[in-house]
């Protein structure tokens, strides 16, 4: 059995435990034959649908976040790149915290208001980021990238924290909300979130090659037969489409499309034939873990699931950056 | 294989290479040199489509290079960058197996039987195997270099464009790396095109060279026809002398540095020349370009010291180099600083004259015995013996390759004169003879004061070489005699 086959049956493995502790720990222990036998309602209720949903949605948040996250590290060759680079999830919560701060609604879309406002902020940023990036150099190059998403970055972050600002009452919802959850969701949220991920990773995952090629320097790969004008702006898009999502129905939660590429890179190599996949599972996994921990952790309150993930990430952090400055020094 | 037709274009809107036009054959390898700055790299990223042209065509394969998507390409062209760095860690086979990438469609692409073979293959030819496993990265410059080698050959394609390929690589890994290209090429006729920044490195390893020079095309030919000392040294705006290699037709160059501390004259005089029984030595302060038949340090090269050694004449040893060379050693000679000779002539009787002319002086050192006398035109089969006539020339002036010859010339027949006038004769043949069986010849000179470019027996400087050695060959042999008790 090759490196790879074992990388996925313990990837997948560690998944479906997580599912698992996912749905079966709470307030209300949920034994295992729930899964079969519905004589229990209340059980069968509480499986079906709070814990299921909340723990899928879980599993695609943190999924979108890690594959697109290793997808943009990948491409920006940066290892400190992640979803957010881009500056796409900053439109995405601009979107959010308008639609908080004003207390909008729409009819039709009622309690969807705010995901569909923020999935078009996320839209919206990723068109103008894109497209300015293009305006200032044609051949997009990385720097020209993460320069553009540091600036449409940060002044969108001062759009929202002039909001914050401003804000009286519904203070604690957009802190919250910006923090990130996924709790309450729904099945409704996975069925709106799901063909974004579908769509997102499936594009990613078309690139896996290239983007293996592109480690080695845009020229290099176009030396080796990569369209990369072409590739790049597929990877650019299929990772914002996957973070804008992502951020819509959970907020911004941190450090799970940084982390979790590098533990997998360090676990299993850098290969993105598998890298992308791995990350995607392991990024559910993590998620569905952090997630577990702050409703329980202080239960019957529950955490924001963002701190959780930042508290877990920021360690790793930190000691992937003293690697890197180590090895860079060496 | 690859043809050009009046190329432009570069990084902007003002074209950073003009009108180029050239052809490269299929198997050929061809070099593109020129100083920094004069677009060799540009060209080679316009071919390769890194850059956009202006103006021009490139046809690979006979089709214009612009109907080619990026990947049929790839599967015609394969490029092998200058070294790099890389963000994230790869194995050496997967970094190979990306050479595959052309020859890979549909979404799922799997790996074929074909594919494999391609790494292997290149794995093997560029002599990677055994480190597949290994993370990249922890190779050396040149372990890497080769990995992007074969990365660049599992590409399988006909024409393989290397910018400066052996960028910080030390000679070793150079040679190796373009030992490997150049075998690629013969073998399965790959077609090169490679940039270099070495001069000599690109008049080695290619069949024909493009100089540039701002830009457009300022030679193209054989390396003899390109590395002339003329062109190099107004294409690159440096001093330069051209050589043969030792081994292979192909010319070398080499720079003339400026001195910078200025000249303090220097000549030598009859009073550098010490004479015992033993032998006779010159010494001077700066070193001598010399040309020589002697036994140590023969050939042409520069000297500070200068030997004419007396040995028996029963002198018979395996190895005469080694046993002059511990000689020398132990006189406290440097081996690498001095040419050695042998004489079975005592070296007392050597002859010594200092001859002066317009330009400065001619020093003349014979030592001659005539005992083993020969008739050079029926010397078919004689033993050879100790040489006895060995003449040193030494000129107080600049010399250029063929005036050494020119000297070596005019003090042959100055000598065969002397001998003729002595009436020397082949105690064989009855004959008149020309010299000894093994007589030695050294001309050396300052290299300093006059610029002398004949040694003809015409020029000032020929008939000084001409008389002195007549004067001191006949002024030693008469000695020679005196001693043997002969009379003439």
């Amino acid at each position: 059995m090759n490196k790879a086959t074992i990388a996925y049956i313990v990837s997948a493995a560690t998944l479906l435990v997580a599912v698992w502790l996912g749905v079966s720990i709470g307030t209300v222990k949920i034994p295992i034959s729930t899964f079969w036998d519905s004589s229990d309602t209340t059980a069968s209720n509480i499986l079906w649908k709070i814990r299921m949903p909340r723990v899928i949605l879980a599993g695609l948040v943190g999924a979108s976040l890690a594959i697109s996250g290793a997808a943009f590290q990948g491409l920006l060759k940066n290892p400190l790149a992640d979803p957010y680079t881009l500056g796409v999830s900053s439109g995405a919560s601009v979107g959010a915290v308008v639609t908080l701060f004003f207390g909008l609604s729409i009819p039709i879309l009622g309690t969807y208001t705010l995901p569909v406002f923020s999935m078009t902020g996320a839209a919206l940023t990723m068109f103008l980021v894109i497209g300015f990036a293009r305006l200032v150099d044609r051949s997009m190059k990385m720097e020209t990238i993460i320069l553009t998403g540091i600036i449409f970055g940060s002044f969108l972050g001062s759009v929202l924290s002039l909001m914050i600002a401003l804000t009286g009452e519904e203070l604690r919802q957009i802190i919250g909300w910006l923090l990130g959850s996924v709790s309450m969701r729904g099945w409704n949220y996975i069925l709106m979130v799901l063909p974004f991920v579908a769509i997102g990773s499936f594009i990613l995952w078309m690139n896996r090659r290239e983007l293996n090629a592109m480690l080695f320097g845009e020229e290099r790969a176009h030396h080796l037969g990569v369209n990369v004008k072409q590739r790049k702006f597929m990877i650019l898009i299929g990772g914002s489409i996957l973070t804008g999502s992502a951020v819509a129905v959970s907020g911004t939660i941190g450090f799970v499309g940084l982390v979790v590429p590098h533990m997998t890179r360090l676990m299993w190599g850098s290969d993105h034939r598998h890298l992308l996949t791995l990350s995607f599972m392991n990024g559910a996994t993590l998620l569905i873990i952090c997630d577990l921990i702050a409703r329980t952790i202080i239960s019957p309150s529950e955490l924001p699931v963002g701190v959780i993930t930042a508290f877990i990430g920021a360690p790793v952090f930190a000691y992937i950056f003293y690697r890197q400055r180590r090895k860079g020094a060496m | 294989m690859l043809q050009v037709d009046n190329l432009s274009g570069g990084y902007d809107k003002e074209p950073i290479v003009n009108n180029i036009s050239f052809n490269v054959n299929k198997g050929e390898i061809l070099g593109i040199l020129g100083p920094n700055g004069s677009g060799k790299s540009t060209l080679l990223k316009i071919i390769s489509g890194i850059l956009p042209k202006q103006n021009g065509t490139v046809k690979v394969d006979g089709e214009d290079a612009a109907v080619y998507s990026q990947k049929q390409f790839a599967r015609k062209v394969a490029v092998l960058p200058q070294l790099h760095a890389h963000a994230f860690s790869h194995t050496v086979k997967d970094t190979v197996a990306l050479g595959r990438y052309p020859h890979q469609s549909g979404l799922f692409s799997s790996w074929s039987d074909e594919d494999e073979r391609a790494v292997t293959e290149a794995l093997a030819y560029t002599g990677v195997t055994r480190y597949k496993d290994t993370a990249i990265e922890l190779l050396s410059g040149g372990e890497q270099q080769r990995v992007f080698v074969a990365q660049a050959l599992a590409q399988e394609a006909p024409i393989l464009l290397l910018d400066e390929p052996t960028n910080h690589l030390d000679i070793a890994h150079q040679q190796q790396l373009l030992d490997t290209i150049r075998k690629h090429a013969s073998e399965k006729g790959v077609t090169v095109i490679s940039v270099f920044h070495d001069v000599n490195l690109a008049s080695l390893y290619c069949d024909r060279l493009l100089l540039m020079e701002k830009g457009e095309i300022a030679t193209i030919g054989e390396p003899q026809d390109v590395i002339r000392e003329a062109t190099i040294s107004k294409v690159y705006n440096a001093r330069v002398k051209t050589q043969p290699h030792p081994e292979l037709p192909k010319p070398q160059m080499t720079l003339l540095p400026d001195t910078l501390e200025e000249r303090k004259p220097f000549t030598i005089n009859k009073g550098n020349f010490t004479v015992t029984s033993d032998h006779v030595s010159l010494k001077v302060a700066k070193p001598l370009k010399t040309l020589s038949s002697a036994v140590v340090n023969a050939g042409m090269g520069w000297y500070r010291a200068f030997v004419n050694r007396h040995v028996d004449a029963n002198y018979n040893c395996d190895d005469v180099k080694v046993e002059m060379s511990t000689y020398l050693e132990q006189h406290g000679y440097s081996i690498s600083d001095t040419v050695g000779m042998m004489t079975a002539v005592t070296t007392e009787h050597a002859e010594i004259g200092e001859y002066e002319g317009d330009f400065g002086t001619v020093l003349v050192m014979v030592t001659a015995g005539v005992g083993n006398a020969v008739d050079v035109s029926q010397a078919l089969d004689r033993e050879q013996r100790v040489g006895t006539i060995n003449t040193w020339v030494i000129v107080n002036g600049q010399l250029p390759e063929e005036a050494f010859i020119q000297a070596m010339i005019t003090a042959t027949e100055a000598k065969t004169k002397a001998l003729q006038i002595e009436n020397v004769k082949d105690p064989l043949t009855g004959t008149i003879a020309t010299g000894t069986s093994t007589d030695s010849l050294l001309v050396a000179a300052t290299q300093e004061g006059e610029h002398l470019p004949y040694a003809g027996p015409i020029t000032p400087l020929g008939k000084l070489i001409g008389h002195g050695v007549y004067d001191c060959t006949i002024r030693a042999i008469r000695a020679y005699k005196q001693a043997k008790g002969w009379t003439s």
